[in-house]
């Protein structure tokens, strides 16, 4: 777009030069945001640490179980994992290793914080990728149907399914799916994460479709409510007028209605990151979310930091990426954005 | 009846509660210009949307519409309008900042109608070239086809909206209310474009106006409806000029552009010095800059305002008005310059202001006015501010001469007219030294528009108050202000008596702003 030189006249048309400094502002912005990041990431360690140990319980029996012990084991592990330093030194001394990299061991699995993560990751991130990907492509156009036709049975179909999927709790749609389509009909396997591959996504597709029935509900309702707002207004009624086709309106309504549904699927995609903890329970899944549980019940100090570190970065990337896409599905705000 | 013209009969609109608009007849000839007038709820706009077959759910439409190419037994199906809309049919609305989609680019817009209306798929480059040659119809450069809606200034914008509307070659256009929502010397052009395309293309087009000066000049015939009926018609001079029916009449005396009141009742008000006491102004904003990053939209601009006096701001939308407003009232921060109240220099922005020096009328009453509260609350809320007792409510609506009752009300069930008062009423709730009205009037009906300038009017005599006028409008600035100051590109060109000022004004820029808002007026 920058390739016309003729826009003399013209002046409200921003021309090259203009355009290029708009990447200042952006950059600025990313800068800001990264930094504003890194201390939210920051204090939310410092609280979670804090709050797991001011629960109760005792790592040192936890980690000993039922075997008797002298006071010199305990005395040995408490200097290995460095227990016996007062409070802010622990939190020093994680801080300190963190930073380099090191995230510490996992008392409970024996492994480094990395490892223990890293084996689970692929299978959380398949599942909240499927999870959100059918979410949206049933939610979108289902809302944008329920809009367009408002008041028909599919409008009808689709309030019911919203209804459905907000009220109704995951680890009851994750055991209904499994009764029927594992049990009754044996299509899908019951358990487990597969032996990777396809195998792997045959095994997600269940715990997938529980976790994108509570999100898709959410991003139906907003796509709807988006949409039914832009399809009262004058652009929409002008491109009637003129006799654009339905199917052409409808999209341009939808392009306006982005901004809200970019907003509300993001919000849903953090509130997944948190809430894949129920379906993996249910579907026995080795992910992030049964490692999270597990380890906070043994106060597993080193890994709950990282994970609880993981799902804030994410979330924030998510938001930053909401948006990016702001800027660059609103021409009013790229321009506000390139006047700041 | 001749051949080759578009003629309607017994087109009528059913709504929910009966009829909202009576049966009615009318035909234009090829590129005639038939224009339908009438104040806002009196049915002209259902009857266009009616003819173009979009009218809201819950209306439904009887007659007949005879083109020369097809004939529409209303209510049609949607088929049926299919094959219309567009091709034989097309309607312009009113205001161009809403009926292009924002986040499209205007060539595509353009682009979408031309390819709704080809029989063939067209290529990219052929799209690209028919787009231009639109863009061209209506005096736009090519370059506007990159260009979003909102870089658009509203002139433009509506000529692209033009461009859409035609780009089918529609044997009828309907256009609603094409220039209210555009600038005076904006108005003109637009509608002598329409008028242009019109006559060269042999399109019949239905004007749609509660403005009667507009159409002076711009179309043959006139009907008036009042209430869904038509109460007049005829060829459009002797409608103007001997009006039959009382409403037109009525239609006539409450147009500004139509009667000079410059030196009406109003400006006796001017007792202030009389007291003797404060001399000196309420207001000094002195060397006024404000830039929004590297666009500056003041430039050291100075405007005083008497203590009761009515000072008129007028410009076109960009010239910088409305921010000398906003940073008198603190809303906007100033880049540079001082801006002093009863002598006192004040900070920018809002903390360093008290409510009861200055208070604002927005533009539109519709968005102003919380539509979850009663207006008894909204007030009390504003009494509250001032610490006055809530049992002042009476007296504060008595005083913008609305019943006791509105009270209980809510924002929705009120008329445009009605909640400006309320917004007024509000404004005066904490007894301010200064009213600043942001185009308070540019959203009302004309002779709504001449009920609340009479009421402005009457508060300022009443309580003494000074008032800061910012508008785009000649004509009305003309009825209220003593003193007037025009504003371009963020400066003042010309400023002094209001009288003077308006009935020889000496900057060329004033002269063009006065032709543009009188030239009906000679005519005829």
């Amino acid at each position: 777009m920058a390739h016309h030189a003729s826009r003399r006249w013209l002046e409200v048309i921003p021309n090259p030069i203009a355009r290029a400094s708009r990447a200042r502002p952006l950059g600025r912005m990313l800068v800001v945001r990264v930094l504003g990041t890194l201390g939210i990431l920051l204090v939310l360690s410092i609280i979670v640490f804090s709050m797991l140990h001011l629960a109760p319980g005792d790592i040192v029996k936890n980690l000993l179980g039922n075997r008797p012990s002298s006071p010199d084991a305990v005395a040995a592990i408490r200097a290995q994992y460095h227990l016996d330093q007062p409070l802010y030194m622990q939190y020093l001394i994680w801080l300190g290793n963190t930073l380099t990299g090191d995230f510490g061991q996992s008392i409970r699995l024996q492994d480094s914080v990395a490892n223990v993560i890293g084996a689970r990751l692929g299978i959380t991130a398949s599942l909240s990728g499927l999870a959100f990907l059918l979410a949206v492509i049933v939610a979108i156009p289902l809302g944008v149907q329920s809009a367009v036709r408002s008041g028909s049975w599919i409008d009808r179909f689709a309030t019911g399914f919203g209804i459905v999927g907000l009220s109704a709790p995951t680890f009851a749609v994750g055991l209904l799916l499994l009764y029927g389509f594992a049990f009754y009909v044996p299509i899908f396997p019951v358990y487990g994460s597969g032996d990777g591959g396809l195998d792997t996504l045959w095994h997600l597709v269940l715990p997938a479709i529980t976790l994108a029935l509570g999100l898709g509900a959410i991003i139906l309702k907003l796509t709807r409510t988006a949409m039914l707002r832009e399809l009262e207004s004058d652009y929409v009624t002008f491109g009637r007028a003129r006799g654009l086709p339905d199917r052409q309106v409808h999209l341009i309504a939808l392009r306006n209605a982005a901004i809200p549904i970019v907003t509300g699927a993001s919000l849903v995609l953090t509130f997944l990151v948190g809430g894949t903890v129920l379906a993996e329970t249910t579907f026995a899944l080795p992910g992030l979310g049964t490692l999270l549980q597990g380890s906070v019940l043994f106060k597993d100090i080193a890994v709950v930091q990282a994970l609880t570190l993981l799902v804030a970065v994410t979330i924030a990337t998510i938001a930053l990426l909401a948006d990016l896409a702001y800027i660059f599905l609103d021409p009013r705000i790229r321009a506000k954005e390139g006047a700041q | 009846m001749t051949q080759n013209q578009v003629a309607v009969t017994g087109l009528a609109v059913d709504g929910p509660a009966g009829i909202v608009v009576a049966p009615f007849d009318f035909s234009i000839a090829p590129g005639e210009t038939l224009a339908l007038i009438g104040e806002s709820g009196s049915g002209k706009t259902l009857s266009a949307k009616a003819i173009a077959g979009l009218l809201p759910s819950g209306f439904t439409a009887r007659g007949t519409i005879a083109l020369t190419s097809a004939t529409i037994e209303l209510p049609a199906t949607d088929a049926v309008w299919r094959a219309t809309r567009g091709r034989r049919i097309s309607l312009l609305l009113q205001d161009p900042f809403t009926s292009l989609s924002p986040v499209h680019r205007c060539g595509t817009q353009i682009a979408m109608t031309i390819q709704a209306a080809s029989t063939t798929r067209l290529s990219r480059a052929e799209c690209a070239e028919l787009v231009t040659h639109r863009l061209a119809e209506v005096n736009l450069p090519a370059d506007v086809a990159r260009a979003f809606p909102h870089e658009l200034s509203g002139g433009m914008r509506q000529r692209v909206a033009i461009a859409a509307a035609l780009a089918t070659d529609p044997e009828l256009l309907i256009a609603d209310e094409p220039t209210t929502a555009l600038d005076a010397s904006n108005q003109g052009e637009i509608l002598d474009l329409l008028r242009g395309l019109q006559e060269q293309r042999g399109m019949a087009a239905l004007l749609i106006s509660h403005d009667l000066g507009m159409v002076r000049g711009r179309a043959e015939n006139v009907l008036v409806m009042r209430h869904g009926e038509i109460v007049e018609r005829g060829d459009t001079s002797s409608v103007l000029n001997s009006p039959s029916h009382p409403y037109t009449r009525a239609l006539i005396e409450a147009d500004p552009s139509l009667t000079d009141r410059s030196a009406g009742v109003v400006r006796a008000a001017s007792g202030i010095n009389g007291d003797g006491s404060k001399t000196g102004d309420l207001v000094a904003a002195t060397n006024l800059t404000k830039s929004f990053g590297d666009k500056t939209v003041l430039r050291g601009v100075d405007v005083t305002v008497g203590r009761g006096e009515t000072v008129g701001i007028v410009g076109e939308s960009g010239s910088g008005k409305t921010t000398i407003a906003r940073c008198i009232a603190g809303l906007e921060l100033e880049t540079s310059g001082v801006i002093e109240f009863d002598g006192v220099a004040l900070a920018p922005g809002r903390a360093s202001r008290i409510p009861t020096q200055m208070q604002i009328v927005f533009q539109d009453p519709y968005s102003s006015l919380n539509p979850m509260i009663s207006v008894g609350r909204s007030l009390k809320l504003a009494l509250r501010v001032a610490q006055r007792p809530a049992s002042d409510l009476n007296g504060l609506l008595h005083l913008v001469e609305l019943p006791v009752e509105f009270a209980r009300k809510r924002p929705a069930e009120l008329s445009g007219g009605q909640r400006q008062r309320v917004a007024i009423a509000r404004a005066l709730a904490v007894q301010p030294q200064l009213l600043i009205c942001d185009e308070s009037v540019s959203a009302l009906d004309v002779s709504v528009q001449k009920q609340i300038l009479d009421l402005l009017a009457k508060l300022r005599v009443d309580l003494g108050l000074s008032i800061l006028f910012i508008s785009h409008d000649l004509a009305v600035v003309r009825q209220l202000a003593d003193r007037v100051y025009v504003l371009r590109n963020g400066e003042v060109v010309e400023s002094g008596e209001c009288h003077d000022v308006l009935n020889s004004p000496t900057h060329p820029y004033t002269q063009a702003l006065v032709a543009a808002s009188i030239h009906e007026a000679p005519a005829y």
